[in-house]
């Protein structure tokens, strides 16, 4: 990272991106089952969006995310290692097991954290561009929130203020039809996120969540405008969740079968796959050789989260202030 | 109660919802709105999909339809602020806000405008808000998801504060919520949600007093100071008390605002000790709030200072080892306990 242009070398990183994820959202379901941690929220489906935007950040821009932020985490180049151990509440994990799913930051890796109030995290980001604006740094911040989210004044605060600053953060929204059991089209009154952000003289774009490539194009073009000092861009990427909202929520209990399959059938991960195989940037047996290899990390994760020690009980009281 | 007498015995959740029905049956100006409360959005095939995270709101939908139950978009300053103005108006709005970290959200709302408009307007303006608020720790949810926070609450003159301990006064404390004419909020403690206790619970509604306490246990050596799921754990340790010979009283709080002062101080006049178990940050909390008022208004009658049991100073940790170590456990309560008696 960053990539400049779509190529085998890009395309097979937005590929292993995108299975190691779902093989880690599949594992992190399994220690959920197994009782290890009471739920979490899984991102399988939504792959692409993190994956495409994130292939032009490099260490030093920023990304803040959700409750649902897996794939944003990996996206970014977190260590899966500690990831898992995260989730598992173990003293290995990137919060010394202190924040769980929800709370996931490495901040060495510019990942400033998933964040379990919706909404919240959009003005932070909004902050963190305001400070490569202070500074003169070519420092890009990109918040990733939900459709549901779309509805907090803060992300209308923020868009505002980013765009009288013009801040060099992206918001983008997944929009992957719910909040909750809440679908999309009855709570965004006008149909749209994109077009709120006409209200604020800043560019608005809806792109298909589901092709990498598209969201590759889109996210390009909203980092160079960002890194040029132009401002901030609010992109709306159509996505879906395949699974429930959180934990054994069972998503046919609000939306129908046909539906879902309607989506699925425009996997993510399926299309990059046929992508790269049409145009011969590899053929099957290289994929499966990267298929294994996200296998083995995901086994390795859960192995190392596994084996490590839950915190000592002094870190009860630890973090709370820098100095006391 | 008799053997012969049968009981209902419902679930906190299930006395919460019917306290709502019977209110919404008694009244029409009363509604309910919050994020998935029916859940489904206006899909036909879908009604009551979630009726709420907790299942609180399961089924009213169905009942008095999508004019009084209203699902939210995620939007707490709006909808929260909605039902302060709706309550200004001519309505009796419950509203659901899943949990009570939430509540930065849409603090104005409450704290600016519920609590103060019936005083800034000298009187002439009532604001009948219920708000429901999930809290506690305890279900490895980690810091933005586990709070107390009922004690900040309790600073704003205006607002009252109810918490309820078990399914029979959940449902007497909701359904007296909604009728008094002031904002008040509810605070409903997760891990009480499933539980089923002991309690008979009418079919038919009732209120129970906001502002007064219940006395769970009668005894003479020590007072313990319980709030809502915090109650149980002074239950579970009056029970190890008595083991060894100790006569507990057990006091169950359950309105924070306004406090029934003269409970406390009766009891602990009878006793001489109190141990106060409180679930919310120890600073600038209801339980310093009850010790300062125990050591100020009790001070000749007390055999040794008043007691605190509360998590440290710090946040509520996702690992489940360190959680257990943040809530208060009976064993703490007995420790406490045993350092006043013995
Ligand atoms: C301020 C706030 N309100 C409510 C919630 C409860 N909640 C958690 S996730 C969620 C739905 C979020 O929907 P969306 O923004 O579309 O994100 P998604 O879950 O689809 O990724 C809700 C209502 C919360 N965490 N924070
Ligand atoms: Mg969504």
């Amino acid at each position: 990272m960053p990539y400049e242009e779509l190529n085998k070398e890009s395309l097979l990183w937005m590929y292993e991106t995108m299975v190691t994820i779902r093989r880690f959202e599949e594992q992190s379901r399994r220690e959920a089952d197994a009782g290890k941690l009471r739920g979490m929220h899984s991102s399988i489906g939504q792959e692409a969006v993190p994956t495409g935007i994130c292939a032009h950040l490099n260490e030093k821009d920023y990304v803040l995310g959700t409750h649902r932020s897996h794939h944003h985490c990996i996206a970014k180049g977190l260590d899966i290692n500690e990831m898992m151990a995260e989730l598992l509440g173990k003293s290995t994990g990137t919060g010394k097991g202190k924040g769980g799913t929800m709370h996931i930051a490495d901040i060495d890796k510019g990942m400033l954290g998933a964040n379990g109030v919706v909404g919240s995290n959009i003005p932070v980001a909004t902050g963190v561009a305001l400070t490569a604006k202070v500074k003169g740094t070519d420092q890009v911040s990109v918040v990733f929130f939900g459709d549901g989210a779309s509805s907090q004044g803060v992300l209308h605060e923020s868009m505002n203020l980013a765009g009288i600053w013009k801040l060099p953060v992206i918001f983008v929204c997944e929009n992957n039809r719910y909040a909750e059991a809440t679908p999309f089209e009855y709570s965004v009154a006008g149909g749209s996120v994109a077009n709120r952000a006409d209200g604020y003289g800043i560019p608005g774009v809806t792109v298909d969540g589901q092709s990498a490539l598209d969201v590759y194009e889109v996210g390009k073009e909203a980092v160079s405008r960002a890194r040029m000092g132009e401002g901030p861009t609010l992109i709306e990427a159509q996505t879906y969740r395949y699974q429930g909202h959180f934990g054994a929520d069972d998503p046919l209990g609000y939306r129908s079968k046909e539906e879902q399959e309607y989506y699925m059938s425009r996997d993510c991960i399926v299309m990059l796959q046929k992508h790269i195989l049409d145009g011969a940037y590899a053929d099957e047996t290289q994929l499966e050789v990267i298929d294994k290899k996200c296998i083995e990390a995901v086994n390795t994760a859960a192995e190392f989260a596994n084996n490590s020690p839950f915190p000592d009980s002094e870190e009860l009281t630890t973090d709370v202030y820098v100095a006391y | 109660m008799t053997q012969a007498q049968s009981v209902r015995q419902i679930s906190f959740i299930q006395a919460i919802n019917e306290a709502l029905r019977q209110e919404m049956h008694r009244d029409p100006d009363v509604i309910v709105m919050g994020e998935d409360i029916a859940g489904g959005g206006e899909r036909e095939d879908f009604q009551d999909a979630w009726g709420g995270p907790m299942r609180l709101t399961k089924g009213l939908v169905n009942d008095f339809g999508r004019l009084r139950v209203r699902d939210t978009p995620i939007s707490e300053a709006g909808f929260v602020g909605a039902g302060v103005g709706a309550a200004a108006s001519g309505l009796r709005p419950v509203v659901d806000l899943m949990y009570v970290s939430f509540y930065g959200v849409c603090a104005d709302q409450i704290t600016n405008n519920a609590a103060k408009m019936h005083y800034m307007f000298g009187g002439k303006v009532k604001i009948p808000l219920t708000i429901m608020t999930g809290i506690g720790a305890g279900t490895n949810s980690a810091a933005q998801h586990s709070e107390t926070l009922y004690s900040i609450f309790t600073h704003f003159p205006g607002l009252k504060c109810v918490v309820p301990s078990n399914p029979y006064n959940a449902k007497g404390l909701m359904a007296a919520a909604i009728r008094d004419d002031d904002p008040v909020i509810v605070f409903n403690n997760r891990q009480l949600m499933g539980f089923r206790f002991e309690d008979n619970v009418p079919e038919e509604s009732y209120t129970i007093e906001i502002g007064k306490s219940e006395i769970k246990t009668q005894g003479e050596d020590i007072t313990l100071l319980g709030i809502g799921y915090t109650t149980r754990v002074c239950m579970e340790a009056a029970g190890l008390l008595e083991e060894r010979g100790y006569s507990v009283e057990v006091l169950d709080l359950l309105s924070l605002s306004p406090m029934d002062e003269d409970a406390i101080l009766s009891s602990v006049q009878k006793t001489k000790k109190i141990v106060i178990v409180d679930e919310d940050y120890p600073r600038c909390s209801i339980a310093t709030d009850i010790s300062a008022l125990v050591a100020e208004e009790a001070f000749d009658y007390l055999d040794a200072p008043p007691k605190r049991v509360t998590p440290p100073h710090t946040q509520v940790p996702y690992s489940r080892p360190l959680e257990a170590l943040f809530v208060p456990t009976k064993e703490k309560v007995l420790a406490a306990a045993l350092e006043l008696l013995e």
